[in-house]
This record gives C-alpha cells, sequence and structure tokens, in this order.
C-alpha cells in the first residue's frame, strides 16, 4: 500500500475536454491509496502550478490529448523552476507519439504513459518513486 | 415446458455436465446475454414492433428504398492546422469519392478564443482547423462549390458564430442560405456532460441552441439544426445502453427548449439530427441503433404528439469508436473499424465516418484516410449488406436485443425526468457520474483481463517504431496569428464595433441572436470579439468536477 501522506494533482492542462483518462487515473491511484486532488477541466500551467504548491503535493500527473504537449509540459517545468518547486514530480499521458518522448523526459517530466499503458504500470512508477 | 426447456434441461445439461462454458456472458450494457435466442424471447408483435421501413416506428429504417436508394453519406471528419491547408485534405476527399465534408475545427475556435488569445497558445491547428473569421471560411472553401457540397461542422457553443461565417462566405460565393445543405452539432448539453467545450452557463447556452432552429427553420430549410450526440458520452466510458439514454433525454430537452420558444414541434423536429458512436460488439450495436431508432418515434409520437412522419425519424451520423483504436499494433484498428462500420451500416446509418489507423497515436496520414475511407467503400459495393433493408431483422438474438436495450434504456430516462430533465441531470453531474463510473469499471475489467483487447493487453508482440505520423507545422500558429491580425486591421472599424454593441445590446433581451451574429460576420469581426461580447452578458461556466 501507498503511504497515505503522497499526495497527486491529476490536472487537464489547455483546452482539451477529453478527461475520461484522467480520470480514470485518478480514481486508480485513490484506490491505491494516495490523496488525490482533481483540478478538472482548462487548467493554465500557471493555475496547475499554484494548486500543486497550495496544495503541497508531490506529484503532478497531467493529460494531454490535443497534441499540445510539446508545449504544455516543458512550460509547467519550467513554472515549477521558477516556484522553486522542482521537488514535485511531473508525468503524464495521453496522445503522445513516441518521437516525442525523450524531448519531454529531456525537459524534466518523469515519466510519460500512452494510450494502453496498464494502469498498474503507473501505480507501480509512483510507489518506486515513493518506497521509502 | 417449451421446447427451449426440454432442450436446456436434456442436450444441453449434458453437454454442460461435460464442459463449463468460456466465461460469463454479459452485453457491454451489463445485462446477461442470452445463450440461445428462439421465438420464445421475441416479446412483440411484428407490426408494432418493426413495421416497415420509412414508416412508424421505422426500426426498419427511416427510407422506404435505404441503401438500395442511395448509400450512406461517406463523411470523413477532417481538418488541422490552417484553412488553407485543410482546403487541400477536403478537395483530395472529395476527389477520392468522399460525399461529404466534415469540419473538425480546433479547440481555441470550439470554445470562442481567437488564434492571438493567450489561452489557445500550443493549440492552434492541433485538432482541428482554427477559424477565426469569415475570411478562414471563404479560404476554407475555395473552390468548392457551397451549394453542391453537404457540410457537417462539429461546433457548439459557439455554433451560431460559425453558421453565421459558414452562411456569410456562402453569400460571397454567390449561394444564398437556402441553398445550404448540412449540420450543425450544437449539442450543448453533451459538451457538460463529457466533451468539454461549453463556454456559457446551460440557460443561455440553450437559448443559443434554440436561436438556431428558429433561424434555420426560416431560412435554411435543408439544414439539419443539431446533432444529438451520444458518441462523446460513448467515448468518456459510457456503455450502449447510456448511450442511448443520454442522447435521447438530451434531444427531449431541446424538444422542451424549443416548444418553450414558442416553436410548434413539426417546424423543428425533422431537423434534428442524431450522432452516434459504433464499437466492437457487432450485435449490441445493431441493436442499438434499431433501439434508438425505435424509441425517439415513441417519444416524438407519444410524449410530444408531433403529426408529420419526418418528425419522428432518428436520422443518424456515425462515427466509429475512437476509444477502442489501439497504439499497439495499429494495423489491427483497420479491422476493427471494419466491424464497427458494418455495425453502423446494418443498423441503418445515414452518413458515416470511419476512423484511422493511426488515430491513437496522432492525426491520420492521408494514406491512413484513405484506407478508412475504402473501408466504407467495400462494405457498400462489395460485401452486399446494403443491398437489402434492415438484413438482421427477425434475428431472434438481435430483436431480442433491441427490446432489452430499449428497455434498459428507457428506465434511465426515467430516472433523468425524476431528477428534472437532462439539463438538471447535467448540473447534478447524474450522467458525469454514471459515465465515470462505467468507465473505470471498464478499465479494471481491462486491468484483469476480463476484458481482452487484442494486441494491448493480450497476444502482445514486442513494441515496433509506427511508420510515417501526421505532423503540424511549427509555422501553422504564427501565420494562422498574423492571418487574424490582418483581418482585424483591414476593416471598417465603426461598423464593426456598431455591430458588436447591437449583439451585446441583443443579448440582454430575448431576440435571436442570430441576424446581429450575421451582421458582424460579414464585417469580420472575430470568433473570439463576438463570443467575448457574449461573455460579457451571459458569464461563463463552471464546472463541478465529479469523479
Amino acid at each position: 500500500m501507498a503511504d497515505k501522506k503522497i499526495r497527486i494533482l491529476i490536472a487537464k492542462p489547455g483546452l482539451d475536454g477529453h478527461d475520461r483518462g484522467a480520470k480514470v487515473i485518478a480514481r486508480t491511484l485513490r484506490d491505491a491509496g494516495y490523496e488525490v486532488i482533481y483540478t478538472g477541466l482548462r487548467q493554465s500551467p500557471e493555475q496547475i502550478v499554484a494548486a500543486a504548491i497550495s496544495e503541497d503535493v508531490n506529484a503532478i500527473g497531467i493529460s494531454v490529448l490535443s497534441g499540445a504537449h510539446g508545449y504544455l509540459f516543458p512550460r509547467i517545468i519550467e513554472l515549477l523552476k521558477e516556484q522553486n518547486a522542482s521537488d514535485i514530480l511531473l508525468f503524464g499521458g495521453g496522445i503522445i507519439p513516441d518521437d516525442d518522448i525523450p524531448g519531454l523526459k529531456e525537459a524534466g517530466v518523469a515519466e510519460i504513459f500512452t494510450p494502453g499503458a496498464p494502469l498498474a504500470d503507473i501505480t507501480n512508477f509512483l510507489r518506486s518513486r515513493y518506497a521509502s | 415446458m417449451s421446447d427451449k426447456q426440454k432442450w436446456a434441461e436434456t442436450t444441453l445439461a449434458k453437454a454442460l455436465e461435460r464442459g463449463k462454458e468460456r466465461k460469463e456472458f454479459k452485453s457491454t450494457s451489463g445485462f446477461p446475454l442470452e445463450r440461445l435466442a428462439t421465438p420464445e424471447d421475441l416479446r412483440s408483435d411484428y407490426d408494432t414492433a418493426l413495421g416497415y421501413p420509412g414508416q412508424y416506428p421505422f426500426t426498419r429504417g427511416v427510407q422506404p428504398t435505404m441503401y438500395r436508394g442511395r448509400l450512406w453519406t461517406m463523411r470523413q471528419y477532417a481538418g488541422f492546422a490552417t484553412a488553407e491547408e485543410s482546403n487541400q485534405r477536403y478537395k483530395y476527399l472529395l476527389s477520392q469519392g468522399q460525399t461529404g465534408l466534415s469540419i473538425a475545427f480546433d479547440l481555441p475556435t470550439q470554445i470562442g478564443y481567437d488564434s492571438d488569445d493567450p489561452l489557445a497558445t500550443g493549440e492552434i491547428g492541433r485538432v482541428g482547423v482554427a477559424i477565426d473569421s469569415m475570411k478562414d471560411m471563404e479560404i476554407l472553401f475555395d473552390g468548392i462549390p457551397m451549394d453542391k457540397v453537404s457540410t457537417s461542422m462539429t461546433i457548439n457553443a459557439p455554433a451560431v458564430v460559425l453558421l453565421a461565417f459558414y452562411i456569410a462566405a456562402a453569400e460571397k460565393q454567390g449561394v444564398t442560405a437556402d441553398k445550404l445543405n448540412g449540420t450543425t452539432q450544437n449539442d450543448i448539453l453533451k459538451e457538460y456532460a463529457a466533451r468539454g467545450t461549453y463556454i456559457f452557463p446551460p440557460a443561455p447556452s440553450m437559448r443559443l441552441v434554440t436561436n438556431l432552429f428558429a433561424y434555420c427553420s426560416a431560412n435554411t430549410p435543408k439544414w439539419n439544426t443539431i446533432s444529438i450526440s451520444g458518441y462523446h458520452m460513448r467515448e468518456a466510458g459510457c456503455t450502449a445502453a447510456q448511450e442511448i439514454a443520454f442522447t435521447l433525454a438530451d434531444g427531449i430537452a431541446y424538444v422542451e427548449a424549443a416548444l418553450n420558444a414558442g416553436m410548434d414541434v413539426d417546424d423543428f423536429a425533422g431537423r434534428l439530427a442524431f450522432f452516434f458512436a459504433s464499437h466492437n460488439n457487432l450485435l449490441e450495436e445493431v441493436a442499438k441503433f434499431r433501439a434508438a431508432r425505435r424509441l425517439w418515434a415513441k417519444i416524438m409520437k407519444e410524449r410530444f404528439h408531433a403529426k408529420k412522419e419526418r418528425s419522428m425519424m432518428l436520422r443518424f451520423h456515425t462515427q466509429t469508436a475512437g476509444c477502442t483504436l489501439t497504439a499497439q499494433q495499429p494495423d489491427n484498428n483497420i479491422v476493427r473499424v471494419a466491424i464497427q462500420s458494418l455495425a453502423a451500416v446494418m443498423g441503418g446509418t445515414q452518413s458515416l465516418h470511419t476512423n484511422s489507423k493511426d488515430e491513437a497515436l496522432a492525426l491520420p496520414t492521408e494514406e491512413s484516410v484513405r484506407i478508412a475511407l475504402r473501408t466504407q467503400q467495400i462494405i457498400g459495393y462489395e460485401s452486399g449488406v446494403a443491398d437489402t433493408i434492415d438484413p438482421l431483422a427477425g434475428s431472434y438474438f438481435v430483436e431480442s436485443l433491441t427490446d432489452m436495450l430499449q428497455e434498459k434504456a428507457e428506465e434511465y430516462i426515467a430516472r433523468i425526468d425524476d431528477l428534472g430533465g437532462a439539463t438538471k441531470a447535467v448540473e447534478q453531474g447524474f450522467i458525469q457520474r454514471e459515465i465515470t463510473e462505467s468507465a473505470y469499471e471498464y478499465q479494471k475489467a481491462v486491468e484483469v483481463k476480463d476484458q481482452i483487447v487484442v494486441g494491448q493487453n493480450e497476444f502482445m508482440v514486442e513494441k515496433v517504431p509506427v511508420g510515417q505520423l501526421h505532423k503540424i507545422d511549427p509555422a501553422t500558429a504564427e501565420h494562422q496569428i498574423r492571418k487574424v491580425t490582418e483581418v482585424r486591421r483591414n476593416r471598417n472599424q465603426e461598423q464593426v464595433r456598431e455591430k458588436l454593441d447591437a449583439l451585446r445590446a441583443a443579448a440582454e433581451t430575448d431576440a435571436n441572436l442570430m441576424p446581429y451574429i450575421l451582421d458582424c460576420a460579414r464585417l469580420y469581426c472575430t470568433e473570439g470579439e463576438i463570443c467575448n461580447e457574449l461573455r460579457a452578458v451571459f458569464g461563463e461556466y463552471r464546472a463541478t468536477e465529479v469523479l
């Protein structure tokens, strides 16, 4: 079981309204014992980072299906740095071509989960990060 | 004892003693499936339950000849980057035998922001084409005669604005509004429930919906004013039975809104269209389309006392289910799409979009769109299923499944009625909760392999690199921003201000806003400018999140 104190912000950045994935992940993580905060739709990177800091979360998970990932992920990383909050982990998923993943990881994204990823991959990933 | 019971207690019982069945068989809507349907499972008599195509209750189809007269409209949803590039794709699709256009707009356009709005950053031309003003609409239809082509527009919250751009651009081609043929999706309720591109709160949004109905009823007699959509709720995770129920409950809400606005049911009901998803479960999907058709006819006749037959017809567009596509072994998706298309055609769809194999990865390439279109053509011209009307009618199983789905849908509609109708049910989060719950249940089933997804959780291979994917040119945004800036510079600013003020003043009254928006459109007011006037009066919707 995950440490009860681990808090995760699940967010939908940008204008994309496809929230099936975000909601399923939020439910999954909650059932796995994490404290989950879901932001809802249309959050700007600024709003997401502000929410992450005020909610004192350990990690942010974002879901992007609109193709805007090349802008949204790096922007959130940049804002976290500006706010001295780089200890907050950023992971995410969505319709993200394989070719784009190395660039996102280089920018500081911890992990990207693409369509069809088992839920267990995501919970295992978080468990490995917060095992101790 | 019936013959079926006898069979079950003798021949079947012996077989089950020797070996159990593979699993417990359930429909995707959750109810147990008949092992073997027989005449005993037919609950209603032929004439009242089925009837004849083109006649009430339209179970067998809305046209008397169905595909023997004309095949369904093969309509591929497309649009990306700029109007210039999308115009090229449309011309290509038309040259390949596609028979109608379907415009995908980018998210800023769908939510009423111009391309130079800070909120549009990163989204311009991504999931569809960016349209900022009538100028872009003129470019989009350059060389495409707007009186000859039928155009479906996936636009909801700002549907009145994009229709105004369309009408105004047609005028410039010398085509009058009465010649225009097509559909505006204009279905705001499912945006709150599932798709998320809302702008205004429900009450003013419903006003815009009915403004469009009233304007079109007087000016564009061939225009389908709304496409009441189950597709997105199904994509968000609901079941087939819920898809029928939530869609028709939304339909009921729109009819009531139009009646409350003083319209006569037979003046607008014939222009209502529907939009469903088609999934892998072939027989359940065929049954779904038939049940939806029969139930809508009943609702229009019994609840709303429609007199015209056309008012009772559920005419629908179908899209194959995007959520069934896998990123793994994407070629397998061609097979899924073929099965789903077959269901749509055997279910009597009026038009069809087939998804492309690579859409779990990116927007489709031209090559994969061609395969998707060819899938429809093979079904239409080679499979033979289009040669006779409603070919699965009379199948004991399909008929019993049709009855069962209708029954489940009616139960849901009764619950929604109890909540005060679809608008209230959405405001209270009921529909969102039902969808989220079904989505989570499905995902858990996939996780433990109760639900096999070939190539994804079973029959997997080592990851192989996929071929070429469609890429959006990074210069798109810059180009689009330059264009909208130029449009704003080169117009009559005084008239623009005057018409925008007139629109805002009209929004404060009960007037139909469509003529005011058309005035703005003709002067090259941008979508963002028009929507901002409405935002100032109507406010913006803030969702309450349901997990």
